[in-house]
């Protein structure tokens, strides 16, 4: 394959992910958020902490099937997974778990820069011919959305947040350099206060 | 329960398993788990999550467990291998993390190549931190699978009950 070939114009990567992930948010409810490592951790953050939240500074390819965990643990609340492009990329064939226990509860929301921007913006997989939505579907999670506009938000919260999972969403994000918006990295508090929310735990 | 046929250790750590409350069982599937597998599988109250790789099980165990559902693991030695990172998650938000795995490469393997992690699982599960429950008796699979259970749940820890080849039996294709 050619050099040339290999690089695909992001013309359509545009949105800033903070604003968009705060615009979104305002729209979560009750909802349990667990994150992928890196950036959408910080942006989950900074859109405003939360005891919903479920942040993760490791475990890369790990958030779905976490999110998946927690979403047939809770069938009754809803959970999103947010995370990046090349975190979901390392998870991918947890979609296919996903699409086989097919909980009515989990939304999987990737923020596709299309770039390894905690590691010094690495092309990722997504910038080539990957298309997250068709594996998505080719997985078997049959609802699946495309999202290039920040205008798009208030229909993707729709999405994410009220439609009968699961359900799977890219959000085409621009490549960004954002002010560190770094939450509490114990893990243990950071369970025991989504578990105290839950009612699982007396806090 | 299939209580017609002789008692297994499978039939073993399913009672425990119940006695506990350990209602889903993530899993790449292995020959020696297949009675235990269908004794999961038939049981209208309990859940069989079958994976793509085996880390994904650290995922969805400590999801479960912050969502208030008691969960484990049960794959074949080599898939350890594949969850060596993984195991931080687990062991980063302090969530228990059981795993029962049947061995191969360990006792009168045919194939050589399971051998490399089947003589390296206790070493690495231990390395990261992995509390590990080798057995090699059958009669001693259901005390050993409820000592490790009961650690990971009281303690909030990573647990790994090794079942020996030796009470599995070796694979043979049919030849020697």
């Amino acid at each position: 394959m050619s050099k040339a070939s290999q690089k695909r114009a992001a013309t359509s990567n545009k949105i800033d992910r903070r604003s968009f992930v705060s615009d979104l948010f305002k729209h979560r409810g009750n909802a349990i958020v667990a994150t992928g490592l890196g950036s959408p951790t910080w942006d989950s953050f900074a859109a405003g902490d939360a005891v919903e939240n479920l942040y993760s500074w490791g475990g890369m390819g790990l958030s779905v099937s976490t999110a998946l965990g927690l979403a047939l643990a809770q069938p009754s609340r809803r959970v999103l997974a947010m995370t990046g492009d090349g975190e979901m990329m390392m998870g991918i064939g947890s979609l296919g778990v996903v699409a086989d226990q097919a909980p009515e509860n989990l939304a999987i929301l990737v923020l596709d820069n299309e770039h390894f921007s905690e590691t010094g913006k690495q092309r990722g997989l997504s910038s080539g011919r990957a298309d997250l939505c068709a594996i998505a579907r080719g997985f078997g999670i049959t609802q699946t959305m495309f999202v290039t506009e920040h205008g798009q938000v208030g229909d993707l919260a729709d999405f994410l947040f009220k439609q009968k999972g699961p359900l799977f969403a890219v959000a085409k994000i621009a490549i960004s350099e954002d002010p560190w918006s770094l939450p509490e990295k114990d893990g243990a508090i950071i369970a025991h206060r989504v578990r105290t929310a839950l009612g699982v735990v007396k806090g | 329960m299939p209580s017609a046929k002789s008692k297994h250790w499978s039939d073993d750590v399913f009672r425990e398993m119940k006695s506990r409350n350990i209602s889903t069982v993530c899993t790449i599937p292995d020959g020696g788990l297949t009675r235990l597998l269908e004794m999961v599988g038939e049981d209208a109250s309990m859940r069989l999550v079958t994976l793509s790789t085996e880390e994904e099980g650290m995922g969805v165990v400590t999801g479960q467990w912050i969502g208030g559902n008691r969960a484990m693991i049960a794959m074949q030695s080599s898939g350890v291998g594949n969850c060596i990172n993984a195991l931080g998650l687990p062991g980063a938000f302090k969530a228990p993390c059981l795993m029962l795995v049947t061995m191969r490469g360990q006792w009168g393997e045919f194939n050589p190549w399971q051998n490399a992690m089947g003589g390296a699982v206790q070493s690495t599960l231990e390395a990261v931190g992995v509390k590990c429950f080798p057995v090699d008796k059958a009669e001693e699979v259901g005390e050993t699978f409820a000592a490790a259970a009961d650690m990971a749940f009281n303690g909030k820890l990573s647990a790994a009950v090794l079942v020996s080849q030796r009470i599995i039996g070796a694979k043979g294709f049919g030849q020697k």
